[in-house]
């Protein structure tokens, strides 16, 4: 498992999904560790009655059939699927409405479900936040985002509760403004927060908060950590050579050279 | 119930092994052999892509008689742990042993004028550019040419890298440049790939995979000022695409990163959950009532 594990670390995150399934070949015993522990991009369903985009993951997951957080339906149909209580169905219809709004006001499009399920924990519960977002404008070629929030929640007493959350953003992008060039980055990075707040603010908004912030880290981590290493490898392998223009001090002497040598030949002839 | 056959599982590992970031193929091989439980398939699998993988990375190897160093490359392969070093006219099994090259492995005389001079050429300029670069020409078709007869091409190759396991970073350049000079046309005309990967793991994986591909041609004159043209050919080009990369990297947050997720939500103020709905309702229903 340790050795699968680095493995992962090392392949390109642009192919994980043929990298776990050639895992899974490999090591069939290990398939339900290797399930959970190595994160792929989401997959789409479409849910008819409710005429909305959902997410697929494994805690909408019984069987082989997937739970739409809009209709509350399996497809395929399961008479008696896995389902979230009544009072935390009621909690998870408004965070799927509400994470939606949150969604399009950072995303401007894409796709979010959350999925929420009681835990054993003294009456705590867990709630997945998902968003796929696939972008074609501007400069990006082809462009891919898949966050996946898991939060945990035990209520402790005097009305605070515990969050812990486990974030994972994955991404890959390849650009195509310069015709002769192609230019592409793939990525994913996991980070963990745990966190106190009073139930009392109501749980929808101290897990939103939480995701916000975390998702915030995330980007700014990727955009300015880890591209930019990226990019000091490539500048500490090239090093960016003075260049001569016709302005520029280096290219004016040598233009100046250059005439005199001219001069001095022809006077020779 | 063991579903795979041991093909399918070898070619696994091959897939594996070749995926393997710059200077990491170790790394992923030791992962490999854990996870094959079978010193027999890692065998298999190893003995397939450790060539083609060094060969892609034009990894570059010390001769063992300390005479130089050899680009292993598929532009000089021989076979697959022969390869030759026209610098040194030797030739070099991996990675044990020299012999000197035959004549038929060398060019003629008049190719070898021009490739020499390429070679030293390009010398100064990787000196020049790669802190940790190598460099190699080879004659690739028309070896035989001598002057005013057929045309011939020679092909530069730079490889650079830049390992640091405990930085967690990894990278390769890879530059081929096709040099074909045409006698007839008095012609020289260059095409140029290069190939750069990047890799930083610490906590993390990120992946940069980019191709630069131009062209451009000059007059056939004597070797030294063609070597002359060739290299400034090169330089050039290549400078312009360590520009264009920095701009696709200046270009990241603002534009490209933003269409996948912005930094602030279009409203350009944190997202208020306590009140989202009621805000997106109100909204909804003053949208309704301006209609």
């Amino acid at each position: 498992m340790d050795a699968a594990m680095d493995l992962i670390r090392r392949m390109p995150p642009a192919e994980v999904e043929m990298a776990l399934a050639s895992l899974l070949v490999l090591l069939p015993d290990h398939s339900a560790d290797l399930l959970s522990k190595v994160d792929q991009p989401l997959q789409e369903a479409w849910d008819d009655e409710s005429g909305r985009q959902y997410l697929l993951c494994d805690y909408n997951r019984d069987g082989d059939s997937y739970r739409s957080p809009w209709s509350n339906k399996y497809d395929p149909p399961l008479e008696d699927g896995a389902m979230p209580s009544e009072k935390l169905r009621e909690l998870e219809v408004e965070a799927n409405e509400v994470f939606a709004i949150y969604r399009d006001q950072y995303y401007e499009g894409g796709t979010s479900s959350v999925y929420m399920w009681e835990t054993e924990e003294n009456g705590g519960f867990a709630a997945c936040f998902l968003v796929k977002k696939e972008g074609r404008r501007g400069l990006l070629d082809h462009g891919l985002w898949d966050a996946i929030h898991i939060i945990e929640v035990v209520s402790e007493e005097e009305g605070e509760a515990h969050y812990c959350l486990t974030s994972t953003v994955m991404l890959s992008f390849t650009t195509k403004d310069d015709p002769s060039m192609s230019f592409g980055l793939s990525g994913s990075i996991v980070r963990q927060m745990e966190a106190d707040f009073p139930s009392t603010e109501g749980h929808l908004g101290n897990m939103g908060r939480m995701i916000e912030d975390m998702e915030s880290k995330l980007r700014n981590g990727l955009d300015q950590v880890y591209f930019g290493k990226t990019k000091e490898v490539v500048f500490t392998m090239r090093e960016p050579l003075e260049i001569l223009t016709a302005t520029s001090a280096t290219g004016q002497s040598l233009q100046q050279a250059v005439v005199g040598d001219i001069v001095r030949r022809r006077s020779v002839h | 119930m063991d579903g795979a056959t041991d093909d399918h599982k070898a070619g696994i590992a091959k897939w594996f092994l070749l995926r393997s970031p710059p200077g990491q193929i170790q790394q992923v091989a030791k992962d490999v052999q854990k996870i094959l439980m079978s010193d027999k398939l890692y065998q298999q699998a190893a003995s397939e892509a450790f060539p083609i993988y060094n060969m892609e990375q034009m990894i570059c190897l010390e001769l063992p008689d300390g005479s130089g160093q050899v680009l292993v490359s598929n532009c000089g392969a021989l076979d697959s742990t022969h390869y030759l070093d026209l610098r040194t006219a030797q030739v070099a099994t991996i990675c044990t042993k020299v012999r000197p090259a035959t004549d038929e492995e060398l060019p003629s005389g008049f190719v070898e004028e021009y490739r020499s001079a390429i070679d030293s050429e390009l010398l100064k300029y990787v000196e020049e550019a790669f802190p940790r670069g190598s460099c190699a020409v080879f004659c690739t078709a028309g070896s035989t040419a001598e002057e005013d007869d057929a045309p011939f091409e020679l092909t530069a190759l730079i490889s650079a890298s830049k390992i640091s396991h405990q930085n967690f970073s990894s990278g390769s350049w890879r530059s081929t440049w096709k040099i074909q000079v045409n006698q007839e046309l008095q012609s020289v005309d260059l095409t140029g790939k290069v190939h750069v990967n990047a890799h930083y793991f610490e906590e993390g994986n990120v992946q940069l995979d980019t191709n630069y591909e131009g062209s451009d041609s000059t007059v056939l004159q004597n070797p030294l000022d063609v070597a002359t043209a060739v290299v400034n050919i090169i330089r050039s080009k290549e400078s312009e695409y360590l520009l264009s990369l920095e701009e696709s990297y200046s270009k990241l947050s603002d534009n490209t990163f933003k269409e996948l997720r912005r930094k602030l939500p279009v409203t350009r103020t944190l997202f208020a959950w306590n009140n989202a709905l009621q805000l997106s309702l109100s909204r909804e229903v003053t949208r309704e009532l301006s209609k």
